[in-house]
């Protein structure tokens, strides 16, 4: 007779072998280790919760300082490797698997324990396809989370940063894992409930608050003129001719600086109203003047950012709140809407090659994808229309027999040459020798050039929805390269042939006069010019203030 | 440091001569760029002062494309670079050939 309920048992052996350490739910952050031990078993697929933003590390320093004779060979599933105690896990020998979707800030040390054997990656996900995957194949047996507060019975209040737990805690709580969360307080009420008490097995009052990075906060200081040429181009090129109201954008200079040309640029176009209404964005403090300026209807969020939290508190039209007032956000949700819901993404690259792929791999550093290849890349089942999504497939069906359909718009924008006069165009990715070296079954591209529909550089932005064979594109993409070796070795002819016919278009073409691009056209030029504009509610954290 | 010198035929003189323009800072921006009205034989003049070694060529396409833009006469530029991409100076270069001339090609 087969054993239908092996799961269910298996929890009850673990949560068995706690019984002397816990109060209720409450275990004592003491005894955080002697926890881990207790309920974790070798070979353990095991969700320590990293975010872009937030991090579990308490939790994360607690799991690295586990007896290895007791806990090993976890498989780690999470989505980002941000703290160092991340990758001490493999260095010790807790864990050995890993799959996950970025590691920014620790790409080069997963490089070189990949390198060394400590570490096997089943895989480098986006942030959907590892959600996806929690409820597919990856489904944790045990999940370290982070909130603010906890209650008696569990329930969890996450604050602004709400980001990746709901969807952990639902994979792994309904599928009879184990849930233990840390938390900054124990309340008798929290303000708000995130995540349900019934789902969360243990609680862990951290002795410190834990760890949240302002990974998207931009100082307006430093933007340059050739990113406010570029966001010129943007918002006239693109935004306003495909009227772009439906959108995300990815986090660098280069986007901030369209942001900040929204209440400036963009009204003196006649805009307001007509481009950037709905966003699926992190609230960056670079849009409070756009929002002030009343051209942002909504916002919503995949984490919050530090120093907003008053500021979203006070413009509840604008943000999704929640009845504390504080910011609700939710990382999967918000990458599901980025992908289905939004007519456009635009974000910066490191290189683009000649069909317009592009990455941000580099030698050395595994760094991963994050949520730029949900947002951009075509969203192949989405079935409602709008006018810059059926306009974009307009463009990319004309003059083929084929039936109507839509196109997201996917909109590269890189200068020709980035720091130290490193190319951005090239002719191979650097992404094929990290494969090779990383023994990669593919070359981590960051955006397929067939999803890409736009490529702007400070030189024009080249069309690739009009280019209707190789040739055409690798022209069109080589027309905008600028003084790089690819764009140096452009056909003129093809490219003037490109021109004419409106694939290729100039800043001049555009009427853009160049002589506006100065810094003059930002809604704010400094983080002080953001908090004045934000009527002093943004409070930015100590390392962006220089007053 | 490098020295660049580039010289250009066949431009346009102006009708009367403008004042000394001054474009960027350098050290905030990275690239200074001073046009300024003397007496050439009808040779645009254009003198780069670069902090990157080696990128003569790059300059070259970049000047060319410059003077494309501007045939002007009788005009010498003056370029104080400090590490700028080819970006930088040629929209430092484009803004302040555009205010030289007053807008006039």
């Amino acid at each position: 007779m087969r054993d239908w309920n092996s799961q269910g048992r298996n929890r009850e052996a673990r949560l068995a072998r706690t019984a002397s350490l816990a109060r209720g739910k409450r275990v004592p952050a003491a005894d955080a280790r002697a926890l881990l031990e207790a309920v974790l078993e070798p070979g353990d697929r095991v969700c320590l919760e990293g975010n872009n933003q937030k991090q579990a590390d308490f939790l994360a320093s607690a799991l690295a300082s586990v007896d290895p004779a007791k806990v090993h060979g976890l498989h780690m599933v999470q989505s980002v490797l941000a703290l160092p105690e991340h990758l001490d896990l493999f260095e010790r020998g807790i864990a050995t698997k890993l799959d996950f979707s970025f590691s920014g800030p620790q790409g080069g040390r997963l490089a070189k324990l990949v390198g060394d054997g400590k570490i096997s990656i089943g895989a480098i996900h986006t942030y959907l396809e590892l959600f996806g995957r929690y409820f597919v194949d990856l489904t944790p047996q045990v999940s370290l989370v982070a909130a603010q507060a906890a209650d008696a019975d569990g329930n969890l209040y996450t604050g602004p940063n709400t980001e990746d737990t709901p969807v952990i805690v639902e994979a792994t709580a309904f599928k009879r894992g184990i849930v233990i969360a840390q938390v900054n307080e124990l309340v008798d009420h929290v303000p708000r409930v995130d995540i349900p008490g019934g789902w969360v097995d243990f609680v862990i009052q951290s002795p410190r608050p834990h760890f949240i990075e302002p990974l998207f906060t931009r100082d307006p200081a430093q933007i340059s003129e050739v990113q406010v040429l570029m966001a010129m181009m943007a918002i006239k090129g693109i935004y306003a001719e495909y009227e772009v109201n439906r959108l995300n954008h990815g986090i660098g200079f280069d986007t901030a600086a369209i942001e900040l040309l929204l209440p400036t640029y963009a009204d003196s176009l006649g805009l307001k109203g007509k481009i950037g209404r709905h966003w699926a964005l992190n609230p960056h403090p670079a849009l409070i003047p756009a929002i002030e300026a009343g051209f942002v209807e909504s916002v919503h969020s995949f984490g919050s950012e530090l120093g907003m939290e008053d500021y979203i508190r006070a413009r509840p039209d604008v943000f999704f709140t929640g009845p504390d007032g504080s910011l609700r956000s939710n990382r999967a949700l918000c990458q599901a809407a980025g992908h289905y819901a939004c007519d456009l993404f635009i974000g910066s690259t490191l290189q683009v090659d000649l069909a317009g792929n592009s990455s941000t791999a580099t030698l050395g550093r595994i760094a991963g994808f994050g949520g730029a290849p949900n947002m951009g890349a075509d969203a192949r089942g989405r079935r409602h229309a709008s006018p810059s999504w059926l306009k974009a497939g307009r463009e990319a069906g004309e003059g083929r027999n084929t039936i109507p359909r839509g196109r997201k718009l996917v909109v590269q924008m890189v200068e020709t040459f980035r720091e130290h006069m490193q190319p951005a165009f090239v002719e191979r990715l650097d992404a094929w020798e990290l494969a090779e070296s990383a023994g990669m079954e593919l070359p981590p591209v960051m955006i397929y050039g067939d999803d890409v529909s736009h490529i702007l550089t400070e030189e024009g932005i080249a069309n690739l929805l009009l280019c209707r064979t190789d040739e055409e594109r690798e022209q069109a993409i080589r027309g905008v390269a600028g003084y790089t070796p690819v764009g140096l070795k452009r056909d003129r002819r093809m490219v003037e042939n490109l021109r004419d016919r409106g694939v290729i278009r100039r800043p001049e073409d555009l009427g853009i006069d160049k002589r506006l691009a100065t810094r003059d056209l930002l809604a704010a030029r400094s983080i002080k010019d953001l908090v004045r504009a934000s009527g002093g509610l943004y409070d930015p954290p100590k390392r962006f203030r220089n007053w | 440091m490098e020295s660049l010198s580039f010289e250009y035929r066949g431009g346009r003189p102006l009708p009367s001569a403008p004042p000394v323009t001054l474009v960027g800072v350098v050290g905030s921006g990275n690239l200074e760029v001073m046009v300024e009205p003397a007496d050439l034989g009808g040779v645009c003049r254009i003198e780069v002062l670069t902090a990157a070694v080696g990128f003569g060529p790059i300059w070259q396409a970049v000047m060319d494309d410059v003077f494309a833009r501007h045939p002007v006469a009788d005009v010498r530029i003056s370029i104080n670079d400090v590490g700028a991409t080819p970006a930088v100076v040629s929209l430092r270069l484009d803004q302040a050939l555009d205010a030289f001339t007053g807008g006039q090609p």
